[in-house]
Formats: C-alpha cells, sequence, structure tokens
C-alpha cells in the first residue's frame, strides 16, 4: 500500500458492503451492470403500464407474444434491428476511440441521399446497383462524419454539440431535396422523389421486410470490425487511444488519422443503413422523419448496451429491435401510445448512464466488519 | 498479536493513542497485520517503512479512512471507533497530507475557514488573529491574506498544518512531509514539530528517510510488509540498524557508473525555453550536454520544470524556443515515435498512467513501442506470436513476475510494471535514456534492480538523464548532478558535491552562491 495507492483507492463501508474504486472494471461486471439497467428499466414501464391500467405482467406477455410469438412479427424486429445493428457498430468503435459521435442520424440521412441519387440518376449498374448504393452511402456518411471530427480534432470544437447540429443540417437538406429539385413528377401533392427503379430495390426475405443484403452487409461489419480491432495494427492503435489516450501520445499514436479513420468507419456504417432504410423498405427519398425511426439515436443505447463488444452489438441491436417492434403492439393490443416506446428507450440510456459511475467501484461484503462491530 | 510495547518506565501517562493489534485486509494483501503501537503526548513518534511497507494504510486506519479487519484503537485509554477523517478530527487526530489540498485562487484565511466552524458573515475576521497567533506559538509564519498559489510548496504545508492545529488536532500525522521540500525548508519544519512536542502534542512522521528519523524523531516503530519489526528509542539506535530492519537485509550502495572515457553526445539542448500547462514559460534558456557512457542526474524539488524538459526532449510538448538535437540530429518539435526511433528510451514518471495501458495484456503492453514494424507486424496484421516470444524472454530477462504474458497488465505490482517498461524501452539499445523518478515507490529490490540496469547501459555506452527528486539516489548514481530551480540550471556538479550545497542551488541559489 504505498502512498499513491491509497490516494486513489479511497475505500469506505456502506452498511454491510465495502466499496472501493478500481481502474479498470473487468466485463462480467459491466455485464452485471447493463442488466441491472435493463431490469429496472423493465420495472419502472411496469409502472407505466400499470397507470394505464394493464397488468404489467399480462402486458409484457403480450408484447414477447406481439414480438416474438411467430415469423413475421420476428421479421419485424430483424428489420428494425438491421439498421441498430450497422450504426451500433460503428457507434462501439467511436465510443471506444474516445468519439461521442451523437450524429448518426444525420450520417443515415447523408446515406440516404447518397443512395437515392445512384437509384434515381445512375439506374443502370445492373447487378451492381444496390453494391453502388452501398458504397456511395458509405462515402456520404464518412464525409458526413469527417466534418465534426475535423472540427474537433484541429479546433477542439466538442463532438457532442458539433454532430448533433450536424443532424439538423442533414434533415433540412433531406426537406429541401424531396420538396424541390428532387421532388418526383408523379408524385403529385407529396413531398417525395420518384420511386426508385426495380434494380435499386434491395431484396427481402419472402414476404417479410427483412432485406437480407444489408443485414449480411451489417454482420460481416460486425466480423470486420471485430477482426480490425482483434488483429490488426489499426485496431490495436484504437484500443490504444481508447484505453489510455496518455500512453497513446505517449508512444507517438497519429491521434489524428486513428480517429478520423474510426469516426468515418462509424459515419459510413450509419450511411449504409440509410441505403437499407431507403432501397429496401421505402423505395424512394421522403420526408427526413420517415426515413429514420430514430435509429440514430437508438443506436447509441445500442451501443453503449454493448460496452464496447462489437460481437455484443449484434444481440443488443436485436434486443432494441424488440423494444421498436412492441411499440406498434402496444398501440394494437394494448392501446397504448406508440410513443411508449421512447419512454423505454429514454429510461434504459438513463439507467445504463447512471452505472457509468458505478462501473469504476468495486463492491464486497466487508469481511470481518461484524465481528467489529459487537 | 497483542504485545504491549515496551514501556518507558518514565512515562506512565496513558498514551495519547494505542493501537493494539490492528489488522488491515485487502484482497490479496495483508497491508497491516497486527501492528501495536503507542503515541505519547510530547514525542515526535516517526513511522518507518520502505514503501508499501503498510505506513499509509495503517494511518489511514487511524484517521477513519478505512476501517480495520481487526484490532482495537483507544484514545486516551478508551476504545474508540474512527468512522471517518470527520470522527479522528473529533477525537482530536489530525492528517497532512503529502500533497497539500488547499484551494489554489482562495486566501490563507479563507482555507483555513472551510475546515473549521466559524460564524457566517465574514468568516475570516477572528482567524486572521488566531492564525498569526498560532504562527508565533509554533513558529509557522504565514500570512493568512496570501493567496495560497503565491506560497512555496513549504508554506502551504504549514498552512496545512495549521488547519489540524486550529481544529484542535492532538495528534499529528504527517505523511512524508519532506517530499516536497528543500533541506532548508525540511529543517524550519523539523523546529516547528519540536515546539508541538514541548507544548504536549504528539506528532507522526511517516517517512523512508532515516536522516529525518535520525534528525527529528524521539521513538521509532519500524514496518516491514505489514508487521513492526522494531520499536525503540532514537538514541538506542543508528541508521545502519534501521536500514536493515526496515528492509530485511544488508543494502549495499549503488555506485555510479565508474565509466572514464566518455562517448559522444547523446543530447543537446541549447537556449530551450518551454511553455508549461499555463501558457507561461516554465523551463528557461535551458542549455544541457550528455554524452553516451554518462549518468547526468537532474535534482531539484517537484514542480521546477524537470517534467517539462522531459516532455519535450521525449516528443510530448512543443518547445517555444531553442534546439533539441539527439546524437547530432536536430529532433526539436517531432514527435514521439520520431524521438523514439531515433534512439531515446523514455521511462516516465507517471509509469500507471502514462507507461502502460492497464487493461492490455503484459504481451501486448510490450509490443507497445514495436508493434507497428517487423516482427510484431506483417503488413497490417499483427503477429501475436512474435509478440509473445518476445514477452517470455523478456519477463524473463526483467524477472518480471506475473501470473503470465496473457495477464492484465494492471495486475501487476508497482514493481513489475516498472520492470516491464525496462524491458521495453531498452530492447532497441537505445542511445539516450531519459529516466524520471525510475525508482519512486518501488521495494529495495526493485530499486536495486532498475538502479543497476541505468548503470549497465551507461557502462554499455548509454547516455542517462536521470530525474528523481531523491537526492540520495541521484548522488548515487549520477556522474554529474544539473539542479533546476524555476526552470533554469542552478549549476552542473560533480556528485562528490555536498548535500547542502545541492540543497541550497535547489532553494534558487547559483552554484558560485552556493559554494560562497
Amino acid at each position: 500500500m504505498t502512498t499513491s495507492t491509497v490516494k486513489r483507492t479511497n475505500a469506505r463501508q456502506w452498511g454491510p458492503f465495502f466499496i472501493e474504486s478500481r481502474e479498470t472494471p473487468p466485463q462480467s461486471w459491466l455485464f452485471t451492470l447493463s442488466m441491472l439497467s435493463v431490469l429496472a428499466t423493465l420495472i419502472l414501464t411496469g409502472v407505466i403500464f400499470a397507470l394505464y391500467g394493464q397488468n404489467p405482467i399480462t402486458a409484457y406477455i403480450t408484447l414477447a407474444g406481439g414480438t416474438l410469438g411467430d415469423l413475421s412479427s420476428l421479421g419485424v424486429v430483424l428489420q428494425r434491428a438491421i439498421p441498430l445493428m450497422l450504426i451500433g457498430v460503428g457507434l462501439v468503435v467511436a465510443f471506444r476511440a474516445q468519439f461521442f459521435n451523437i450524429g448518426a442520424e444525420g450520417q443515415l440521412l447523408a446515406g440516404a441521399v447518397g443512395a437515392s441519387a445512384v437509384a434515381l440518376f445512375f439506374p443502370n449498374f445492373g447487378i451492381l446497383e444496390i453494391p453502388v448504393m452501398f458504397i456511395v452511402a458509405f462515402v456520404c456518411g464518412a464525409v458526413w462524419g469527417f466534418i465534426p471530427a475535423i472540427l474537433k480534432l484541429k479546433l477542439e470544437i466538442n463532438e457532442v454539440i458539433s454532430t448533433l447540429m450536424m443532424n439538423y443540417i442533414a434533415i433540412s437538406i433531406v426537406e429541401w431535396l424531396v420538396n424541390g429539385p428532387w421532388k418526383g413528377k408523379n408524385q403529385v401533392g407529396y413531398s417525395y422523389t420518384d420511386t426508385f427503379p426495380d434494380a435499386a430495390w434491395i431484396p427481402k426475405i419472402g414476404s417479410s421486410t427483412v432485406h437480407y443484403p444489408t443485414l449480411i452487409v451489417a454482420l460481416a461489419l460486425v466480423a470486420l470490425v471485430a477482426f480490425v480491432i482483434a488483429r490488426t495494427r489499426l485496431g490495436f492503435r484504437m484500443r490504444i487511444l481508447g484505453e489510455n489516450p496518455v500512453a497513446a501520445k505517449y508512444i507517438g499514436i497519429n491521434t489524428l488519422n486513428t480517429t478520423l479513420a474510426v469516426v468515418m468507419l462509424s459515419a459510413g456504417a450509419a450511411g449504409i443503413a440509410g441505403a437499407g432504410e431507403v432501397g429496401a423498405i421505402h423505395h424512394k427519398l421522403l420526408d427526413p422523419a420517415q426515413i429514420s425511426l430514430g435509429y440514430g439515436y437508438t443506436a447509441i443505447i445500442v451501443a453503449w448496451l454493448a460496452r464496447g463488444n462489437p460481437i455484443s452489438v449484434i444481440f443488443t441491436a436485436i434486443f432494441l429491435g424488440v423494444v421498436f417492434a412492441a411499440g406498434d403492439v402496444m398501440k394494437v393490443s394494448l392501446q397504448m401510445p406508440a410513443q411508449t416506446t421512447n419512454v423505454i428507450n429514454g429510461l434504459l440510456l438513463f439507467f445504463l448512464i447512471s452505472t457509468e459511475p458505478l462501473v469504476k467501484l468495486k463492491i464486497s461484503l466487508a469481511q470481518g466488519t461484524w465481528k467489529l462491530e459487537r | 498479536m497483542m504485545q504491549p510495547m515496551t514501556q518507558d518506565s518514565k512515562t506512565p501517562t496513558t498514551p495519547l493513542i494505542s493501537l493494539e493489534g490492528v489488522t488491515k485486509i485487502f484482497p490479496g494483501v495483508v497491508a497491516n497485520d497486527g501492528v501495536s503501537l503507542e503515541i505519547r503526548g510530547g514525542e515526535v513518534h516517526a513511522l518507518l517503512g520502505e514503501n508499501g511497507a503498510g505506513k499509509t494504510s495503517l494511518m489511514n486506519v487511524l484517521y477513519g479512512i478505512y476501517q480495520p479487519d481487526g484490532g482495537v484503537i483507544r484514545v486516551a485509554g478508551n476504545v474508540a471507533k474512527i468512522r471517518s477523517p470527520q470522527g479522528a478530527m473529533r477525537l482530536g487526530i489530525g492528517l497532512v497530507a503529502q500533497h497539500p489540498m488547499l484551494v489554489r485562487q482562495h486566501t490563507v484565511a479563507e482555507n483555513i475557514a472551510l475546515a473549521v466552524k466559524t460564524s457566517f458573515w465574514n468568516p475570516t475576521r477572528l482567524l486572521e488573529a488566531k492564525i498569526l497567533e498560532l504562527g508565533e506559538k509554533y513558529g509557522l509564519k504565514v500570512e493568512p491574506k496570501a493567496k495560497v498559489w503565491q506560497l512555496s510548496a513549504g508554506e502551504q504545508q504549514r498552512v496545512e498544518i495549521l488547519k489540524a492545529l486550529i481544529r484542535g488536532a492532538k495528534v499529528l500525522i504527517l505523511d512524508e512531509p519532506t517530499s516536497v521540500l528543500t533541506p532548508q525548508e525540511a529543517t524550519d519544519l523539523f523546529k516547528v514539530l519540536n515546539r508541538m512536542k514541548l507544548e504536549g502534542e504528539a506528532v507522526i512522521i511517516i517517512t523512508h528517510k532515516l536522516d529525518e528519523v535520525m534528525a527529528v524523531s524521539d521513538r521509532i516503530t519500524v514496518l516491514r510488509k505489514g508487521r513492526v519489526v522494531g520499536a525503540m528509542n532514537t538514541r538506542d539506535t543508528n541508521k545502519n540498524d534501521l536500514a536493515t530492519l526496515m528492509v530485511g537485509r544488508e543494502v549495499a550502495p549503488v555506485r555510479s557508473s565508474g565509466v572514464t572515457k566518455l562517448g559522444e553526445s547523446v543530447l543537446k539542448l541549447e537556449q530551450l525555453n518551454i511553455a508549461g500547462d499555463r501558457g507561461v514559460n516554465v523551463v528557461k534558456n535551458l542549455s544541457l550536454e550528455i554524452f553516451g557512457g554518462e549518468v547526468l542526474g537532474v535534482a531539484g524539488v517537484a514542480g521546477n520544470g524537470q517534467r517539462e524538459l522531459v516532455e519535450a526532449i521525449t516528443g510530448l510538448r512543443a518547445v517555444s524556443s531553442g534546439t533539441v538535437s539527439i546524437a547530432g540530429a536536430d529532433l526539436t518539435n517531432k514527435n514521439a515515435k520520431t524521438v523514439t526511433n531515433a534512439g531515446v528510451a523514455h521511462i516516465p514518471e507517471d509509469r500507471l498512467h502514462m507507461g502502460v495501458v492497464g487493461n492490455l495484456s503484459v504481451s501486448e503492453n510490450l509490443a507497445l513501442r514495436g508493434f507497428e514494424r517487423e516482427p510484431f507486424a506483417r503488413g497490417e496484421l499483427l503477429d501475436f506470436k512474435a509478440m509473445e516470444n518476445f514477452a517470455l524472454r523478456s519477463i524473463k530477462t526483467y524477472e518480471v513476475s506475473t501470473p503470465g504474458i496473457f495477464a492484465r497488465t494492471r495486475l501487476l505490482s508497482g514493481g513489475n510494471i516498472q520492470k516491464l517498461i525496462f524491458a521495453r524501452e531498452l530492447a532497441q539499445n537505445p542511445k539516450l535514456i531519459i529516466a524520471s523518478h525510475p525508482t519512486y515507490g518501488l521495494d529495495a529490490g526493485a530499486t536495486a534492480q532498475v538502479q543497476n540496469v541505468l548503470l549497465e547501459r551507461a557502462r554499455a555506452g548509454a547516455g542517462v538523464m536521470l530525474v528523481s527528486e531523491d537526492l540520495e539516489e541521484v548522488l548515487a548514481l549520477s556522474d554529474r548532478i544539473a539542479v533546476m530551480f524555476a526552470g533554469e540550471i542552478m549549476g552542473i556538479v560533480s556528485a562528490s558535491t555536498s548535500v547542502e550545497e545541492l540543497g541550497l542551488m535547489m532553494a534558487g541559489q547559483r552554484q558560485q552562491e552556493a559554494r560562497a
């Protein structure tokens, strides 16, 4: 117990518990805290159900049946999970590199614009049409992320603010496009572009809304990110930068390039999600609020719940997909507003962030204290 | 376990504080194992031990920061439960931490007002008189209206002591009180402690410096690995016996490298000016040259520009003007990677936060410098096998004790983390080694190993810059010593210079004045 460690430890007792701080928590503790957050959210949401006159237990059974009970409802869950997975895995990387990207919503829209441009104005790539849409969407999203990233790295402009502001710019651009230059000649009275040609329709599984090419891209991206983090020099630089920026500086890692690479990967992934939404679900560019149902924000929860592990994103994205799908079930089966899901999302993020101070604490039963009390 | 200490027959009074069999266990470590000791009024009691011997955790138990896992604390004969520092203060126990905890923008009186019950309106009015009165009584002179940021480290420490005294402390614990002081300031502090003693108060001084113990204490308790290994009156012992008790064996003094024929210039600094974190220059017009084969010690009280100087040489801080040349090449304001590739090893001051990434494995941390190149990287992919082979060799060569090369580095002790850093930094046979406080907080074994490695490297032709606050270490290892004060070099002297002369230079006198 050297002087320095004692200063940092600063242990104290709280009832029968002994609380110490520690620098680096184990994975199991992170998982426990995430599960506690989910549990607390479910309990509080149960209270909301009760206030609506629903028995929380039966309400949860109804919701589980309505979202996971049969293949078609599972399809809806997966459809929601696809953009969440794409954006979520990008955010995991960004958060790990200490870049707090709140702008996935705008990056998704940038990607949607890019994909729409390909579909509307270059419809002749044949079998390559959809891959080109994905690539252009990735580039557009990445450019949208590059702007706040370079502002942060060069001018120290807080990325939480700038990425958020970039969302509103993206929304305005999409609104302008669908009301102005890109407004469809055949869409009288609506703010839509023309419907995409057939080649630009991203295929789906059977009659479901699961656009599997995007799902495959999402899963491939998860695998790629996991591989890059674990096996490559770039991944090693990212891990050092994320775990200990001081050590990264000490060994002379180029923070600028590494952060730019990370942010553009993150933003590009959100762009691909945008391509998936317009190419598979809507087949046109339309009102931004209809393109994304807040995926960019919900994916923050997906990433946070995954606690920095890219593979976990597959599961947390599906979980939040269930929450999304539950909104429809609530409206139909429980006569509750679908917006209740926003409350659930909000509570979940609230609890996840509330547990952050606990992450660095170690709580154990204090040994021998009772003996001493008497 | 509960052996009462041999009572001095001349003091029949109840001790102010007695610890009986106090045990404190942390996961995996017994910090204190059945420690018993008595603190009497009117004595300066030295708690002596190496870093990690359990001195600070014992005092944290007494000060209510930790709860003991066993044993009893008595205050004035009565069993006391000390649950918090507030509780300790109510019982008349005060602690002066190693680094002052004061609001820098406030005055002395305002800082003290924060700690005591005083009137709501104009809280400092009555205090100022009290501060002057106590200052007079104990020789703790401070201007109550001075802002804390204007005060030297020694004066800030006096404010902390005054704070404890005004709160009514009868027992004052001082944690490594001289670590931030010049030798002269330390002497002043000892005078204060003697006055307190005469007033019937008790002082506990935590230290590992034998000279201080001999100079100021009346009784000594020596801790080793959490146990009391000796308790005696100061007049009945001597430095050698204490050192042996403290370390558990005779310590062979380290000799400097003894290299007589110096190599070529490995580091040349010319007219360096470096801005600190607040934008003002904290290193001023500094010029210095280090040659292969020598150890240049940089002595000085912490905060006189040493950290900024090291950062500027190692590519972590930009210089405002001047040049940094390494082995003849101009590397002014180049980044850390370029500096490393030019043959510079950097043993950082903050080894836990800068030197390693705690959550990465031992093997990964050993590859931290080299992972971008062969053999650890093949193209963009990492070669983990090569990293592991290197790690296995390194932990063997440098005797790093670890559960394995895949263990997370944060699990290692400070000494083993330092050995790991040495293994990594010295792997490329650097021409220049910049070592900041390389033995701070290490146990005797690791200290000796680290010091020997530095000397070996100097004998093999590397230039070493050793920045340390530990004068004994600087004197033992260096061929030449540069003393820094307020960002300037007060003089570069030989290793045979006396501690007194170094002390005067550390306090801001130039070499000639100090000698005169």
